[in-house]
């Protein structure tokens, strides 16, 4: 090997290296540092732990956390929907393949057009309601946007709908990468639909089930920010209602012009997302041995 | 047997409905007049009115918007594709020191949110006059989407058989010919893929959009209709008309391309 040929795979990545150093590199060693410093436009003086004191005495910063986790309940019902559904489709009903079509498809409208519609729908004087006292459920009749009790109620809903498209897509194809004869054979010994799904389907699924529920547990805490955006009227409202961590990093910076508290934030999320990262990576590898075992 | 079909038929059409209705429901009340909508909410409209299409492609910069979203989604999908064509063919095909870690960290990174990186980028953009223009939301948004890119295109370049590399250096081929010439014809499906999800993410985006195309003429239509929406707020018919044309690109493209839009965000679940 000549010179040169030892230095070609450096020239080839080379331009990648520069741009993820730039984008992820340089952004995430400046957290850490602005998150220590009492910035004002581009630097300031090192405070030490003084933001990080500020944001964890703040009731604001709390309450966007909890309603982060709170978010997290919206997991497990999307699981259930979207396996049922799934489950539903495989086996083979009449066109399948357009019911696909049509269920992926909240995935794939953007989301801020959805809230947009969606803010319309759910206004206390809006369709929702009006269907709703229609069918004489006048006590659900709430007011979804506007009520800071309901409001991010409003928004979880508003996530099962499009985050299900996805879990119904990915569970539908490990089912249609399954082995037969074994469905077959327990239909043949005469299970039941339910002992079926429960002791044939489900635990041939379990990579790609685990493998949605960590995905969908990183969304919750760090990808919402266009679901409450619009919903909340730009400030996570009504009062703080739909406040999320996203939004608070977001306002500090923008709205409020404090890059130290929004880093600081940041540094928190970005912690999250590092511990969230070995389960992710662990049932992404399971995820796809079972379908490697399966095929 | 029967009656069980009827029970699944039944909860189909109602995941149905349920995936349907808030397209449905914008159409329906953009044809509506604003004086009808405030008795018929939900019913099909008495009378169609075209009027809101209008308004709102004369009142409002929609083509703008959409046409600053295609150039940032087609600068930043272009700037992705060719680093990461570049890094992935390395990773997968030649030997050097760092690869594996290399790659683990490029992975890992499809796991930082997006929002994690932006206050350092906006004070450097601040600084450097980059907020509002092209170029810097391109890098950004380029960035964003490679390690998926090189996550992919590594594991597909992968699957290619080793005796086509070994037949073309045999034959006197450079890397980069065997880059051009063999592997990317043969990786048009997963490129395209690539295409679809990194173009969607970029299209779809609000936050970075926001914060970095502060000024009007740079505004994308995700940008833009946050703002409108908020603008004609009780002006719903208006506001689903522009719902309506704000959606259209994406629905039109979906449904000529449905495969395609399956395949790549299954891949792409991790975003």
């Amino acid at each position: 090997m000549n010179q040169s040929s030892r230095l070609t795979p450096y020239l080839y990545v080379l331009p990648l290296v520069i741009l993820l150093s730039f984008v992820f590199g340089y952004p995430l060693v400046r957290i850490f540092e602005f998150s220590f410093k009492q910035v004002r436009g581009i630097n300031g003086p090192w405070i030490g732990l003084g933001n990080y004191r500020l944001i964890l005495s703040q009731d604001l910063f709390w309450e966007s956390v909890r309603h982060n986790l709170l978010l997290l309940l919206a997991v497990p019902v999307m699981v259930a929907w979207s396996l049922l559904i799934a489950i539903v489709l495989y086996e083979r009903i009449k066109g399948w393949r357009l019911y696909r079509v049509v269920l992926f498809a909240p995935y794939i409208l953007a989301i801020p057009i959805i809230a947009a519609v969606m803010k319309k729908m759910f206004q206390f004087s809006g369709p929702v309601n009006e269907v709703l006292r229609w069918l004489g459920m006048d006590f659900l009749a709430l007011d979804w946007i506007g009520s800071s009790d309901v409001a991010l109620w409003t928004v979880m809903l508003f996530i099962i709908w499009r985050e299900s498209a996805l879990g119904i897509i990915l569970f539908l194809a490990r089912l249609l990468s399954l082995d037969e004869s074994l469905i077959e054979a327990a239909r043949l010994d005469g299970a039941s639909w339910w002992q079926r799904v429960w002791h044939v389907l489900v635990p041939q699924m379990k990579g790609v089930i685990e493998f949605y529920v960590v995905v969908s547990v990183i969304t919750m805490l760090s990808s919402v920010f266009s679901y409450v955006y619009i919903m909340g009227g730009g400030r996570g409202g009504p009062g703080t209602s739909t406040m999320v961590l996203e939004l608070y990093i977001f306002s500090a910076l923008i709205k409020l012009s404090l890059p130290g508290i929004a880093s600081a934030v940041s540094v928190l999320l970005f912690l999250v997302s590092l511990i969230l990262i070995v389960p992710l990576f662990a049932v992404r590898r399971r995820a796809n041995e079972e379908e490697v075992a399966s095929s | 047997m029967k009656p069980d079909n009827a029970l699944k038929h039944a909860i189909l059409l109602f995941a149905v409905f349920l995936a349907l209705v808030p397209s449905v429901f914008m159409v329906l009340t953009a044809l509506k007049s604003e004086e009808e909508y405030t008795f018929n909410k939900v019913g099909l409209p008495h009378t169609v009115v075209f009027d809101h299409f209008e308004n709102v492609l004369f009142g409002s910069p929609f083509f703008a918007w959409m046409a600053n979203s295609v150039i940032l989604a087609a600068g930043a999908v272009a700037v992705s594709t060719v680093v990461s064509c570049l890094g992935a063919y390395a990773i997968a095909r030649m030997e050097f020191k760092g690869r594996g870690l290399l790659f683990s960290v490029s992975t890992a990174l499809m796991a930082i949110p997006p929002v994690v990186m932006i206050v350092p980028l906006f004070v450097l953009y601040t600084q450097l006059h980059l907020i509002s223009t092209y170029e810097g939301a391109i890098i950004i948004y380029a960035g964003l989407i490679t390690p998926f890119s090189v996550y992919l295109l590594t594991t597909f370049f992968r699957t290619l058989p080793r005796e086509l590399f070994e037949a073309a250096r045999i034959d006197g081929a450079g890397d980069l010919y065997i880059l051009l010439r063999i592997v990317i014809p043969l990786s048009l499906p997963a490129l395209l893929t690539l295409v679809v999800v990194n173009a969607l993410y970029v299209w779809n985006d609000l936050i970075i959009a926001i914060i970095f195309l502060q000024d009007d003429s740079k505004r994308t239509l995700m940008a833009g209709i946050s703002v409108f929406q908020g603008r004609y707020d009780n002006q719903i018919p208006l506001t689903m008309a522009g719902m309506v044309i704000a959606s259209a690109p994406m629905i039109i493209l979906y449904i000529a391309f449905q495969r395609h839009f399956i395949q790549g965000l299954m891949t792409g679940a991790v975003k």
